[in-house]
């Protein structure tokens, strides 16, 4: 509890107090007016300012304009007929329940999620003359050595000079399982050191490294509204001034009808009693402020289990999405290709893959890698000239004086020469040399291990056609999709050619379905950016990735797509449960309002109950570990 | 130009009204609040000083909701 809602609190209980004591005085008349004057000023003083300060600058219509209008009323009312003041105090007194309830609930909500999304380094140890300094993490600048000891916070991306340990990454990935690392390898920042000290040298200004980007794109999630908030604004912009000029009519209208057409008294009192029932219950809190909140909270919890989503907008998308389309290779696939075999070759084995591996060595491509990989040696770049990348297809280069060209078959189209087809499922790369077919290497990726089971988890999530692009060959493609069970399947297709598919697709879509792309956010920005929702995995480190999608993985694992789904279904339906159950009590109340059988005492319930009720609901949007 | 800065205010309705008048200040392009946050993105027109604007925008939203505070 802060200061002010202390105060509040003080506040509350005194005028509850002094209620209850001057109910037991035996007064009558304006000496008892006089004395409950006194908790209502306690409890109300503040509001009866602002709703004074409201109307000098022209903002007549707020909450503390309707409030002042109806106790205000309410006492006059009480002290016409000497009836009963504790109503109007207690309308007031419940509205300060209500607002000190919020401001608690949502400083309370704030601070949970922050806590989850605790992953700000507080110092970093720089060590001078041999002594261990904290500094702070701004100051230290790129290539600086930093120690980290065991139970601390890698404060900044990296690489490990000395020392083994292991990491928990929990915090950035959802992950529990802890990672090992050692000397020689990348780290990222927001991880805890668990067991070694590590010396590490710094790659990034704190500004850039890893965990500053998550905060900021969390820190800055909800400026991005979603259609709900939005509509929220625009219709508590409508809805008070109209409650407002309905409760004017209310008042002024049907007593002069009574008296004039139906002949009946004209029973002011109870009109206007009424109209200020009205404006009890027209207050607007319950839906503005829970709306907001249960976006925030589903945000605060989908981060704590590794899914950064960049915006409320993108968590509305993403729960109405019934498509969900792939990219293969590092996605489903793990990226990691291995030479399998060669075939078909003249001369040696060793001696075509050198070639291949010279010829790609230029590429940072995954396939080069493996080549160069199963070359085994350290590539000499000068025995390489004259390298041509054709993109989707190969490379040509001029390896030791010979032509050499390594790349697919419509490279090998291009060049017109005759290629023999491999049985084998997997990406081939022939070689041409000095215009000469010379073989093909078969590389092969696996499935992770999770991917089968993820589609399973999207259709129970409510997905119903699942794609998959990629570059590959129909073969592997076609494998891939029949061992997961993948819908529709687009093959060797070049990067232009996967936006194109995925706009083929969004024609195709109808009404409120959405699109998802997933991608590793390697190569695949414009198609990140084209769909409703770009998703890429495997961020923790690429900052290609975080820029590019609207919701980001922080590790690779395929199944945090449904849980991602799941999440922003659950967030959603929470948002839905609380416009439908405000909007809904508040038109039945005012109905019975107007009608005369709701009492102020049902007005206030309309009002801060069902406020309560809508934050506590809206909070069950940061539970997410079950889903 | 863009800037982020902190503010200190009660209700969300609040935090709606003190965007539509920061919104409608002069030399602001446009403004989001985020209630959870407690913070409001200003992006500034071009060749407007910010610290000017900003005591303005503060200004209009001390006019709509009196109890609330502009960081600048």
């Amino acid at each position: 509890m802060n200061k002010k809602q202390k105060k509040m609190l003080i506040r509350i209980l005194l005028a509850a107090f002094l209620m209850i004591v001057i109910h037991f005085i035996p007064v009558k008349g304006l000496i008892r007016f006089a004395l409950y004057l006194i908790p209502y000023l306690i409890i109300g003083y503040d509001i009866l300012l602002k709703a004074g300060k409201g109307i000098k600058n022209h903002q007549v219509f707020d909450e503390s304009f309707l409030m002042a209008v109806a106790t205000i009323g309410a006492m006059a009312l009480a002290v016409y007929k000497d009836g009963d003041y504790t109503e109007a105090i207690a309308v007031m007194l419940f509205y300060q329940i209500g607002e000190w309830f919020q401001s608690y609930a949502v400083g309370k909500s704030r601070r949970n999620i922050s806590e989850l999304m605790d992953i700000r380094p507080d110092y970093a140890n720089v060590e001078q003359n041999g002594t261990l300094m904290q500094v702070d993490p701004d100051e230290v600048e790129i290539g600086a050595v930093i120690v980290v000891q065991p139970g601390e916070k890698i404060p900044i991306d990296g690489v490990v000079l000395e020392g083994s340990s292991s990491l928990n990454t929990s915090a950035l990935t959802g992950e529990s399982v802890p990672c090992n690392t050692k000397a020689g390898e990348e780290v990222i920042s927001g991880c805890i050191n668990l067991t070694g000290v590590l010396k590490i040298r710094t790659t990034k200004e704190f500004g850039e490294s890893t965990v500053s980007k998550i905060l900021d794109l969390v820190e800055n999630a909800s400026s991005r509204k979603s259609k709900s908030e939005d509509f929220i604004s625009k219709f508590a912009r409508i809805y008070t001034p109209l409650v407002c000029y309905s409760a004017l009519a209310l008042a002024f209208l049907p007593p002069p009808v009574r008296m004039g057409i139906l002949g009946l008294p004209a029973d002011f009192g109870d009109w206007i009693y009424r109209a200020l029932t009205f404006l009890v219950i027209s207050c607007p809190c319950a839906l503005v402020v829970s709306i907001p909140l249960s976006f925030f909270a589903g945000i605060g919890g989908a981060g704590n289990a590794g899914v950064l989503i960049k915006g409320s907008n993108y968590l509305e998308t993403m729960s109405q999405t019934r498509t969900v389309v792939f990219d293969k290779t590092g996605t489903l696939t793990q990226g990691i290709f291995e030479v399998n075999a060669v075939h078909h070759n003249k001369m040696e084995q060793s001696k075509l893959l050198e070639y291949a591996a010279l010829a790609e060595s230029a590429s940072s491509h995954p396939i080069s890698k493996s080549l160069q990989k199963a070359y085994g040696k350290p590539v000499d770049r000068t025995r390489v000239t004259e390298i041509q990348e054709i993109s989707g297809n190969g490379v040509m280069a001029r390896v030791d004086g010979h032509m050499v060209a390594a790349g697919n078959a419509r490279l090998m189209k291009h060049l017109q020469v005759e290629y023999r087809d491999c049985y084998h499922a997997g990406t081939i790369v022939h070689m041409v040399i000095d215009g000469v077919y010379a073989g093909h290497i078969v590389i092969s990726d696996r499935i992770k291990p999770n991917a089968k089971e993820a589609m399973l988890a999207l259709r129970s999530a409510g997905v119903r056609k699942i794609v998959m692009l990629t570059g590959d060959s129909k073969a592997v493609a076609g494998q891939v999709a029949a061992e997961l069970g993948i819908d529709e399947v687009y093959s060797e297709l070049l990067p232009e050619g996967k936006v194109q598919k995925v706009e083929e697709l969004l024609e195709k879509m109808n009404g409120k379905e959405k699109l998802a792309f997933v991608g590793d956010g390697i190569n695949d920005a414009p198609v990140l950016s084209r769909a409703d929702i770009g998703v890429a995995m495997g961020a923790m480190g690429s900052d290609a990735a975080i820029e590019a999608a609207d919701v980001v993985l922080m590790d690779d694992d395929p199944l945090k797509i449904a849980k991602a789904i799941r999440i922003s279904r659950k967030c959603l339906r929470i948002v839905h449960q609380n416009i439908w159950f405000a909007i809904g009590i508040k038109a039945a109340c005012l109905l019975l309002g107007a009608l005369g059988i709701a009492n102020m005492w049902l007005a206030v319930f309309a009002d801060v109950g069902v406020m309560i009720l809508a934050v506590l609901n809206a909070v069950r949007a940061l539970f997410v570990k079950k889903l | 130009m863009k800037k982020t800065y902190k503010i200190e205010v009660d209700c969300a309705n609040c935090a709606n009204k003190m965007e539509d008048a920061a919104r409608k200040t002069a030399g602001v392009k446009s403004a989001t609040v985020n209630f959870m946050t407690l913070k409001m993105n200003v992006e500034f027109e071009d060749g407007q000083d910010p610290k000017a604007v900003m005591q303005a925008v503060r200004a209009n939203c001390k006019k709509v909701e009196d109890d609330c505070e502009v960081f600048i």
